[in-house]
């Protein structure tokens, strides 16, 4: 492990090249290599390929890629699909949105390799409706990859045939749910599916169906080129290989850092030049806001599946969002619970009634009403709310709560004895500090 | 019950497992929910989403429980809804009574239910009778921490409220958007016009700008929402659940047999719900069944006998006064001619059974037919050949009967709509095509909305062509009929010669099973009693000697008279040609019969008539004797439904002056001289009881054949009339609810797609009793040839207005 | 207004594209959009009808997602991120500034104005562009690393029908336009726009400057170390909702 280099850019690689999501330029760096490759694979080997380098999911919840495709019952008479969950909306994260505009084909190839495993002969793209130069992107990249011969029938020759459709959203976090996606690319309200039956048995069109992350099936390409022992050799004992690691707020450089799984966020931080200048770091997420936030205190942790989990919070989506001292941790919660109470399908009662509650108790905080009571009174709410909830939505609601007034109990009690915020929201603000940021 | 499929395969021994529930062992199929197989031991989880007769959502997470042990060692880190988890071997459930954890699970679901429901409870319908109010007390907290926390709750609000339909009212801030009412409107009758909308803490129950929530079976959202958010216009803010008094009920407008609640108050009632009987109409019922019952309560209600005086004028009598001259008029003319009895379809079995008994005791006459409706004599030998004494129970072997719709291979419908005739069938098949893969067949001109709702494929069929249509499915490559099939036949094929002769003969050929749909509750009834002139009660043919001794020796009586009566257009006939001197006549409407004029007409010249009705009609104001009878809540009885079983019910209301039917025939009798041996129902019963279905010979049919040229002129000119009665329309039993008359579907003619296009939005059809113009509705896959109309949806009804129903009518664009 | 045969043949284009029809219906609303300028109930009918459900239906996937609106929307929608991120790094200010400015509340258009174009303002949840803070969404197209003067700037310019391109992406067209292309309608500007914008390419550069790159062909990394079972891959995984599934999957099965 340790002869593997701080940065490893796969997926990344090709982004600082003019016009590189263009098909010739993809292709002059060595791109469909991997398709003509797998074409000549029993489809089986490939999945054993992918089972064997250790990819886990990398929408959030980390389970094993290869298993999941193992799971499609080819026995099942039905029509086999391949869905891309590109709805790309946890707060905080930003990584498969530039990958799709800056390479789209190496998704588009993902694809093709991986319906080709599992025998699909249509795949999805979901891509979030509100990144419009995204979906053109990855429009023109599939209507490239038809006129190569990379799609269509009998793809180069192998008798393979496939489609991808790209499917616009319209506006749900809750689409980025597999099963909530199914029921938006079927046309409907997306709320999430009774499991069992589990989409691997009945998901699209109550068909067999594998929903994978952008980043995941992207990622497939490099397994097939380079062996699965190669993905293998970055990342750690549990969580192989690469990732996208996505800086964003108060540090110096926010910006995308493709690093083996385990590198630390101190680590992260020095190479996005440090907190902003005269700042610390207070609290971040280590993957978006339905991860459990954590504080300066965590910093040496391993950013793995593991090491996050050993720290009471979740790998997620890598998407680490950091806030230095200026920021207040009453508004930030009290700002990702008004998105949950928005982004709740109403299916459920401790989600949808959850979160209006929540709003209102920490918003009343927030004006420094109420009492201490009422701390005790949340977490009690978020203990109804965990766990009771249909899908993971109202998880993730609890989340930042639990986890703020664990490290920040005291910031709480001083809105209430303050009479409300202590903090100049001003000073968090990229103009507002008077010590301004540099670089970037 | 060799026919019966193999797919229906529920006779062999279910597999069980045992779970263990709040430390009680118990055993339950396979797949049970945990929710309910809590109930075996009678643990009660609660719940708001879960309906037994919906497919499970696990939507409000009420019914959370703790499972230590998934019956595999482990158990789940979190509570589990007990409605979507299916029970497996060895696995551990404690409930609310055992465990703390689901205790405070649910306690906590509850909390958030209640945050933003108004507690309005005071004036709201359901208070009372509210599964939200009755669990909060069960399963909630005493005290609310919404209001004291932060800086005091604030409750989602809305407008209120808003009409989803002319009838079914939302109150959206009483909705706790558990999804019953969208679920049942999708996956019941089909009709999914109501719809989540909006997210979130705004989720709500929505309908489509101008597209109100129009199903037949709306009424059902009522009934099973958890708490007041659905209410009817009928019944809004009318009365409170503890004031009501409830009585089980069969309903009146069918012959489906619909088992309802029938809920009164001080002798009024206020509402109906639906009954629940998993043989029948499992938990549903129509919109008529639900919301008709105010015509019992018309201004026009008779209440007091009436007899015509010596200047030809209606007055009141008393009772004894008009038996007195109701039995001297009928012995006049029974004496100069004879006298016909003609009944409709409101009757109970017991009142049928009178006048059949009264006909043939009293009057000496087998001159009696309870069909007021277009008829044949082909259509009563395929009664008394194939459908009466028959039953579920009955000595000719199993009937088909509503589970038998659900195992049935395919279904054949021919001469029935059942989502317009028979509500529960309709339900009964959709699930059936949904469920079991139940082929539904349909010889009709069209696709109608309700064939497409239950998956059904259509064998295009112009009116007067049924009979072929019939013989082609022996043997078809792709519609073949086998004993894995059932017909199921409607009243309405009885204006096609040759049909019931076809399907007879497919039966036969075929060993597939027939049942017969009347439209109206009282006509199987009626028939298994003999209100037929060839018929006896229990089945026993008129022509057989052996049967008329039955009968006479049962009735106590020398002789039954043995010539086959006249049918109801023959006594119409009769009485128009002076032939019958005197009619009784009860709950006929002319306007139903096969030639209204010609009815009316033979009621005018009638020397005699006695009517027995409920309301005022131009029957009554046209008989000598009127006598008041009772509507169906202020008696007890029994309807025969399709299936040919008895559904025997109490009187809801105790009205001691509204008598039966068969009370009056009995006072009329006895007069007469002749005693019948009943003045009760329940004597009534007995005395069907003691004779029983007939044991010997069943009659046989003599087969009709199909005319072999079209009888109704030059196909090359006009179209073919179709039509039949649709559920909501202008009958007299759907007065007083204008809210349900609101939800009616209006009067349009459906015309093949070409016609449409060249004749336009507007049509009038000319046929030999008149012309009718009503909006034009195109049909993609109308047979050529053929417009459909509802029978009485307009005007007088088709019969009176335009032409029976295969006739050739003319047709022109616009307004005549 | 009434939807054309033409929008009609492109409706149906849209549902023909997928194995069940009924899957286009969010494309569709989008293609009803980019006509009507907001989702009608004609549009509602016609798709309704093309799909064969209600309109019931219809409306509730209509009123679900958030980009399919019921009044009418400006020639351009300007986006704020006001989730916590953008929120803290200054989005709550520049909404704010533009609400002002623009003298509208969340979900508004501005007044019509002769010679001027018409903007509907509403704030947003995160729009996956968090390294590029705060940010602004012009018609859906990236507006990176505002101010409260810069948003003022785009939002005169827009108004004065100046053309204004977004920061890492092409020029901005009208907002029925984008809506046609989010209906699978492709335009001609995909190759506007860099790749990347700068932020994206921070990593990749420091990794060119370093010399750090993924290990070679001949990298040898342990594998077979992933969990045999379904259960095994849930108990690694990160949620206890994976956990509960598939227990209960498993519960199912035996």
């Amino acid at each position: 492990m340790s002869d593997v280099d701080t940065l490893t850019p796969v997926l990344t690689k090709d982004w600082g090249t003019d016009r590189s999501w263009t098909l010739p330029v993809y292709e002059s760096r060595g791109g469909y290599a991997s398709l003509k490759k797998a074409l000549t694979m029993a489809q089986d080997d490939i999945i054993a390929a992918v089972k064997d380098s250790g990819l886990r999911g990398r929408g959030g919840a980390g389970f094993p890629t290869g298993m999941k495709w193992s799971f499609i019952p080819q026995d099942n008479p039905k029509p086999k699909y391949l869905v891309v969950n590109a709805d790309e909306s946890e707060p905080g994260t930003c990584k498969d949105t530039p990958l799709m505009m800056a390479s789209p084909h190496v998704l588009v190839e993902g694809v093709i390799i991986s319906s080709f495993a599992i025998r699909a002969n249509t795949a999805f793209i979901y891509i979030r409706g509100e990144i419009l130069h995204v979906i053109r992107r990855v429009q023109a990249a599939v209507a490239e990859a038809y006129a190569a011969g990379h799609l269509g029938t009998n793809i180069h020759g192998s008798g393979y045939d496939l489609d991808i459709v790209v499917h616009a959203g319209a506006g749900a976090y809750i689409c980025g749910e597999e099963t909530a996606l199914l029921e938006g690319l079927e046309g409907r309200r997306g709320q999430p599916r009774l499991r069992p039956p589990f989409p691997a048995v009945a998901g699209l069109y109550a068909s067999p169906t594998v929903i994978n992350n952008v980043e995941s099936i992207a990622s497939v390409p490099s397994i097939i080129e380079h062996g699965a022992e190669w993905f293998a050799s970055m990342g750690t004992e549990k969580s192989k290989g690469y990732g996208i690691f996505s800086l964003s707020g108060h540090v110096t450089r926010p910006g995308q850092y493709e690093a083996p799984l385990g590198i630390t966020l101190r680590e992260l931080i020095g190479l996005s030049g440090g907190m902003r200048e005269g700042h610390q770091l207070k609290f971040w997420t280590p993957g978006g806001s339905s991860t459990p936030l954590l504080t300066d205190e965590h910093l040496d942790l391993p950013l793995d599946f593991e090491g996050m989990a050993g720290a009471g919070t979740m790998l997620g989506t890598r998407a680490i969002q950091l806030f230095d001292e200026t920021t207040c941790v009453v508004r930030a919660v009290l700002r990702w619970t008004e998105f949950y109470k928005h982004e709740s399908c109403g299916k459920c009662t401790p989600c949808r009634e959850g979160t209006w509650w929540l709003v209102q108790t920490l918003a009343a905080i927030e004006r420094g009403e109420g009492s201490e009571a009422d701390l005790d009174l949340l977490l009690d709410q978020c203990e109804n709310i965990l766990g009771r909830s249909f899908c993971a939505l109202g998880d993730g609601a609890t989340s930042p709560i639990s986890s703020s007034i664990q490290y920040f109990r005291d910031e709480y009690v001083a809105h209430l004895t303050h009479g409300g915020c202590p903090l100049d929201p001003a000073a968090s603000t990229v103009w507002g500090s008077s010590l301004t940021r540099s670089g970037a | 019950m060799t026919t019966t499929p193999e797919k229906a395969g529920t006779q062999g021994a279910v597999e069980t497992v045992s779970v263990t529930i709040d430390g009680v062992q118990v055993d339950v199929p396979k797949d049970t929910l945990v929710i309910r197989a809590a109930e075996q031991i009678g643990v009660q989880i609660p719940r708001f989403c879960d309906h037994p007769l919906l497919a499970p959502a696990g939507a409000c997470r009420q019914c959370l429980v703790e499972v230590p042990d998934a019956g595999n060692g482990r158990g789940f880190p979190k509570p589990q809804a007990s409605c979507t988890l299916p029970v497996a071997d060895g696995m551990v459930v404690n409930t609310q009574a055992t465990s703390e954890s689901a205790d405070k699970a649910q306690q906590g679901v509850m909390e958030f239910l209640l945050i933003n429901h108004p507690l309005d409870c005071p004036v709201c319908d359901k208070g009372g009778e509210c599964p939200l109010q009755n669990q909060a007390m069960s399963n909630g907290r005493g005290e609310s921490r919404f209001v004291g926390s932060g800086s005091g709750g604030v409750k989602r609000t809305f407008p209120k409220p808003i009409n989803l339909s002319p009838q079914v009212l939302l109150d959206r801030e009483r909705c706790i958007v558990c999804q019953r009412c969208t679920r049942f409107a999708e996956e019941i009758p089909g009709d999914p016009f109501i719809a989540l909308v909006e997210r979130g803490a705004q989720q709500q129950i929505g309908i489509a700008e101008n597209a109100p929530f129009l199903s037949y079976f709306a009424g059902n959202t009522i009934q099973i929402c958890p708490v007041g958010a659905l209410t009817s216009e009928s019944y809004r803010f009318r009365s409170r659940p503890f004031d009501l008094v409830s009585t089980p009920a069969v309903a009146e407008h069918d012959a489906c047999g619909s088992a309802i609640r029938v809920d009164h108050r001080r002798g009024k009632v206020m509402r109906r719900l639906a009954g629940n009987d998993p043989e029948v109409n499992e938990e549903w019922i129509t919109d008529k069944d639900r919301f008709a019952f105010t015509y019992a309560t018309e201004p026009d209600r008779l209440t007091y006998p009436q007899v015509r005086d010596a200047g030809g004028a209606l007055r009141p009598a008393s009772w004894p006064e008009a038996f007195s001259v109701a039995a001297r008029g009928l012995a006049d003319a029974r004496a100069a001619g004879g006298v016909g009895v003609l009944t409709g379809g409101r009757l109970t079995g017991e009142d049928a059974y009178a006048y059949s008994k009264f006909a043939r005791v009293a009057l000496g006459t087998n001159d009696i037919d309870f069909r007021a409706r277009p008829h044949s004599a082909e259509e009563a030998d395929f009664l008394a050949a194939h459908v009466v004494a028959t039953g579920p129970d009955g000595p000719a072997g199993g009937s088909v009967t509503y589970g038998d719709l659900e195992s049935a291979a395919t279904v054949v419908l021919v001469g029935f709509e059942p989502e317009d005739e028979a509500g529960a069938i309709f339900l009964r098949l959709r699930k059936a095509a949904l469920h079991s893969g139940t082929r539904v067949l349909s010889i009709a001109p069209f696709t109608t909305r309700g064939l497409s709702k239950m998956h059904g494929t259509l064998i295009p069929t112009a009116p007067g062509d049924e009979p072929g249509a019939i013989s082609s499915l022996l043997g078809h490559a792709e519609h073949g009929v086998d004993a894995t099939s059932v017909i199921l036949v409607g009243e309405r094929l009885a204006t096609v010669p040759g049909a019931f002769s076809a399907v007879a003969d497919l039966v036969a050929k075929s060993g597939a099973r027939v049942a017969w749909v009347p439209r109206r509750a009282g006509d199987r009834g009626a028939l298994e009693t003999g209100c037929l002139p060839t018929l006896l009660p229990g089945g026993r043919p008129v022509a057989d000697a052996q049967a008329r001794v039955d009968a006479a020796t049962a009735w106590g009586v020398d002789s039954l008279p043995e010539k086959a009566g006249r049918d109801g257009d023959a006594i119409v006939a009769a009485l128009g040609a002076g032939e019958l001197a005197g009619l009784v006549i009860g709950g006929v409407d002319p306007a139903d019969t096969a030639d209204p004029a010609a009815t009316t007409a033979a009621i005018e010249r009638a020397r005699f008539v006695v009517a027995l009705d409920v309301r005022a009609s131009d029957v009554t104001r046209a008989a000598d004797v009127v006598f008041p009878v009772a509507p169906v809540v202020d008696k007890a009885g029994t309807y025969v439904n399709w299936e040919g079983r008895p559904r025997p019910f109490e009187a809801v209301l105790g009205a001691p002056s509204s008598l039966p039917d068969l009370r009056v025939l009995a006072g009329i009798a006895e007069e007469l001289g002749a005693t019948l041996g009943f003045r009760t129902v329940a004597e009534v019963w007995s005395q069907m009881e003691d004779i029983g279905p007939w044991d010997g010979a069943r009659a046989t049919m003599t087969p009709v054949s199909a005319p072999t040229k079209d009888p109704l002129g030059d196909p090359a000119e006009g179209l073919l009339l179709s039509t039949w009665k649709q559920l909501l329309d202008q009958g007299t039993m759907q007065a007083g609810d204008k809210h349900l008359a609101a939800t009616a579907r209006p009067a349009v003619a459906k015309v093949g797609r070409t016609v449409y296009d060249a004749l336009g939005p507007t049509v009038t059809l000319t046929g030999e009793r008149g012309s009718v113009t009503l909006p034009a509705e195109p049909v993609d896959d109308m047979v050529d040839g053929v417009v459909w109309v509802p029978s009485n949806s307009s005007g007088l009804g088709l019969l009176t207005d335009l032409a029976p129903p295969g006739a050739r009518l003319t047709i022109s664009g616009g307004d005549a | 207004m009434s939807l054309t045969t033409e929008t009609r043949a492109e409706l149906e284009q849209i549902a023909a594209r997928y194995p069940q029809k009924r899957s286009g219906l969010l494309p569709m609303l989008h293609l009803v959009q980019s006509v009507e300028g907001r989702v009608t109930p004609e549009g509602i009918e016609t798709c309704a009808e093309i799909l064969e459900i209600s309109p019931a239906e219809v409306s509730g996937v209509a009123t679900f997602y958030t980009m399919y609106k019921r009044k009418p929307v400006g020639d351009y929608h300007v986006g704020v991120c006001t989730n916590t991120l953008c929120a803290v790094m200054g989005g709550d200010e520049i909404f704010a500034k533009l609400k002002d400015h623009l003298d509208v509340g969340n979900d508004e258009t501005t007044e019509e104005e002769p010679g001027k174009k018409s903007i509907t303002l509403e704030h947003l949840e995160c729009n996956a562009a968090c390294d590029y803070a705060p940010v602004m969404m012009v018609n859906w197209e990236f507006m990176d690393n505002q101010t409260p003067d810069s948003a003022v700037k785009v939002v005169d310019d827009l108004r004065a029908g100046k053309e204004v391109t977004s920061t890492r992406g092409p020029r901005i067209c009208s907002w029925r336009e984008a809506e046609r292309v989010l209906a699978g309608f492709p335009d001609d500007r995909v190759d506007e726009g860099p790749a990347a914008g700068e932020a994206s390419l921070l990593g990749l550069r420091i990794a060119a400057d370093r010399g750090w790159t993924a290990p070679s062909d001949n990298a040898s990394g342990r594998t077979g170390t992933e969990p045999t079972t379904a259960e095994g891959a849930v108990e690694e995984a990160d949620t206890a909702r994976a956990e509960t599934e598939t227990k209960q999957q498993e519960a199912a099965d035996e």
